[in-house]
């Protein structure tokens, strides 16, 4: 592809490089630690599913019985396969057994380590197995049914209460929503567990549990065999317990994951260390899940300036990308996200918006990339907001983006009623129709403004990049570098869930999730 | 000009002449689309008191449900000199306002401390009030410019807290209490101010608390400075701090 805004190669080259640079640095660590909800992941991904008397998760039971009894960092499938091999119980038995106290894991005989680890690498050759099915399940079924058109017209749904969500979703479904994202119930993400069985509360959203994901999913295959199209399913793959959550969107089909690797630090005030290891194992489950992953850098442009901070969305697009590759994660399932978030009284803000848009397109040629839609500038006036969401339509067909979250006319007043949802589709298929080939016919002035703005993003970007890697992504963070949020290296929640990873410590999964066939 | 002949005691909707009354309306009844959708719209329109309703859109939303665009005329009116809207006692300002009051009233950054004291694990209060992310789509204090907003978390003590206000220099301490059984709140609430007032720190910080239970009575009543109930927003609690700051000389 020619380029449209006449960017430089070599710059993108360097940008790249001094990202994957930023990206090897931190893998060291990575690779060298492991957390809480690493290990309960492990745990569930054995097949370990199900609360104790008091709704406590099995998972948490058993990693908190071996972190209490000192052995977490030789990792659960150590301590799990070994009471297999002595019992020849099931994972979920041996759960049952922690959970009311007839084992204790730590006192089981050790048994010779290549059995230990020959059992639980078949275990765990199950899982892998199912979820492999579960990929080319999906892979049959769109290309039986088929799927919408890119970009991707992607709807949200946040009634709290799973059962009302699916009758918002199969609504969409019907009006034209290709992918369907069940918001979750404020602050889950700071919960070090992950909630169980079908929920009807919530705040602002639906707890994300694997319930409610096996209910939804099941509505959705149901409407989309109707509609004669393959409905995605979205979640929310962040928090204190990403690849948790990444586990269980594996097992029951979900499609695409919010997924950001900065994300859960920025803004939700996590450990950095620890979500830095959550988000590379979270990153190995989806990819070879073949979920698409979203990134969140959408959200730096609802703290800083659009105009002044773009740079820095292009920046971390790039880290965003080389964290996703050293996960496995191929181009094609990294949604990289960015927004349409510039002040509407701007002259000429939609010119940089093209600009933006379209330099997230060439830079990133194989990724879908996922717009956000107006939310800052977004106010009472319904009808005005309504002209808003069909600028932002406009950007995104002229410019090829992958995944439209639809803007919604009330955004800042209340979650979408029916209707709101209906007017947003509407208002996209018209335009999308409407200009469908706009960026084919129209191309931008040499040396314009569009072109200007684009260049100078994208060199401002590089030169960020190119100091994050001289001083190393912990500082950048520290000094508050992406969205202008600081964050310390050892402040935030859920640094007591990181440990290093002891010598006999196993994770089956990285191998054979990363190495093994797609 | 057209003003001299509204009747300010009588007003009513205006579409394109005076006292016409025109009011639009939309919403979604749960029936299927179609000629009795359109007319159940138009009942109910009538219903709300309304005259000559006339659906001018319908559409099919493909759950068997139906969205309406109506026209009517509103025969109800209002007396306008009759209407006296409580003010509250700091003026009310937006994120952006507080940020310019900061800036040129205050002219310095405001330092301000939250936290869930006590026993109380419950951070979704303080975290809808100090997050970055806030709430409702109202941003919470960490995003304020000029404010340096450090959100402790929950079960903070409030020796610690104090410790954390010297240290910090604190300009304002914002303490969130939802549990409130066997009014395990107030004993909390109040050993912070006698703390406080031995410390002789009372006077130099804003003390403010909030909760679902909280209320502005309750809080003025074990010495806070002002209390904040469930719906109120980061922009609430700043417009009061800044505000209080300035009244009370502590810039």
């Amino acid at each position: 592809m020619s380029s449209k805004l006449n960017l430089d190669p070599a710059l993108i080259e360097e940008g790249r490089k001094a990202a994957r640079k930023i990206a090897e640095d931190v893998q060291t660590y990575i690779d060298d630690h492991a957390t809480v909800t690493v290990e309960r992941t492990i745990v569930r991904l054995l097949g370990v599913d199900g609360i104790d008397e008091v709704d406590q998760p099995l998972p948490n039971v058993v990693v908190n019985h071996i972190r209490e009894g000192g052995g977490i960092e030789t990792g659960a499938a150590y301590w799990i396969g070994n009471a297999m091999v002595a019992t020849g119980k099931s994972p979920q038995e041996i759960a049952r057994a922690v959970s009311d106290g007839s084992m204790n894991l730590l006192e089981v005989e050790a048994q010779p380590l290549p059995e230990v680890q020959a059992v639980i690498t078949r275990k765990a050759e199950e899982m892998v197995k199912l979820i492999g099915k579960n990929r080319k399940a999906r892979e049959t079924m769109i290309s039986e049914l088929g799927e919408g058109p890119k970009p991707y017209l992607y709807l949200i749904v946040a009634s709290g209460n799973i059962y009302e969500d699916v009758v918002q979703a199969q609504a969409a479904v019907r009006q034209g929503a290709d992918i369907i994202a069940v918001i979750r119930s404020t602050a889950q993400s700071l919960l070090d567990y992950v909630p169980y069985g079908p929920t009807t509360e919530g705040f602002g959203g639906t707890y994300a549990t694997q319930e409610n994901f096996r209910i939804m999913r099941k509505a959705l295959d149901e409407t989309g065999e109707q509609v004669g199209r393959y409905v995605r399913l979205c979640n929310y793959c962040s928090g204190l317990c990403m690849p948790e959550i990444a586990a269980m969107g594996a097992i029951e089909r979900l499609d695409v994951m919010l997924n950001d690797a900065l994300y859960g630090i920025l803004f939700r005030d996590i450990n950095m260390q620890r979500t830095l290891v959550d988000q590379f194992f979270s990153r190995v489950i989806n990819g070879f899940a073949g979920i698409i992953i979203n990134t969140g850098e959408d959200n730096y442009l609802t703290t800083a300036d659009a105009v002044e901070e773009a740079h820095t969305v292009v920046a971390s697009q790039f880290i965003n990308e080389q964290f996703a590759l050293k996960a496995g994660l191929p181009e094609e399932q990294m949604a990289l996200g960015h927004a349409f978030e510039m002040d509407p009284d701007i002259t000429n803000g939609f010119l940089m918006e093209l600009a933006q848009a379209q330099m997230a397109r060439e830079i990133f040629p194989e990724a879908p990339l996922k717009y956000m839609p107006p939310t800052k500038f977004m106010t009472g006036n319904i009808f005005k907001g309504h002209i808003q969401d069909a600028m932002f339509n406009l950007a995104s067909i002229w410019t090829h983006q992958g995944i439209q979250l639809l803007g919604m006319m009330t955004e800042a007043n209340h979650t979408p009623h029916l209707h709101d949802r209906a007017l947003a589709i509407e208002n996209a298929k018209y335009i999308f129709n409407n200009c469908q080939d706009i960026g084919e016919e129209v191309e931008f002035k040499k040396d314009g403004l569009i072109q200007r703005r684009a260049q100078q993003v994208l060199k401002d970007a590089v030169l960020l990049l190119d100091q994050i890697q001289g001083d190393g992504l912990y500082k950048t963070i520290e000094e508050g570098k992406f969205g202008g949020v600081k964050r310390s290296r050892d402040g935030g929640k859920g640094l007591k869930g990181v440990f290093p990873k002891g010598e006999k410590y196993m994770n089956p999964f990285i191998h054979l999730m990363l190495g093994g066939e797609r | 000009m057209s003003a001299q002949l509204v009747d300010l005691s009588n007003v009513k909707p205006y579409g394109d002449t005076l006292d016409d009354g025109m009011v639009q309306f939309s919403f979604t009844l749960p029936v299927p689309y179609g000629e009795e959708a359109r007319e159940a719209a138009r009942r109910l329109v009538l219903k709300m008191g309304m005259e000559e309703p006339n659906v001018v859109n319908a559409m099919d939303l493909g759950i068997g449900y139906t969205y309406f665009i109506v026209y009517a005329k509103c025969p109800h009116s209002i007396n306008y000199n009759a209407i006296k809207v409580p003010k509250v006692e700091s003026d009310h300002m937006t994120k952006e306002e507080v940020e310019e009051f900061i800036e040129h009233q205050v002219k310095r950054d405001v330092v301000i401390l939250g936290a869930c004291t006590g026993s109380d694990a419950h951070t979704v209060g303080i975290d809808a009030i100090m997050n970055m992310k806030g709430f409702h789509g109202h941003y919470g204090l960490e995003r304020y410019k000029g404010v340096e907003a450090y959100n402790l978390g929950s079960q903070v003590e409030n020796e610690e807290l104090v410790a954390k206000a010297i240290e910090m220099k604190a300009d304002a301490l914002l303490i969130s209490q939802v549990v409130t059984q066997k009014d395990v709140h107030v004993k909390n609430l109040t050993h912070l101010i006698e703390l406080l007032e031995a410390e002789q720190l009372r006077d130099q910080l804003i003390v403010v608390c909030g909760g679902p239970r909280i209320s502005h009575e309750l809080a003025k009543e074990l010495g806070y400075d002002a209390g904040f109930s469930s719906g109120s927003y980061a922009e609430d609690v700043a417009s009061f701090v800044v505000q209080e700051m300035v009244q009370r000389n502590l810039v």
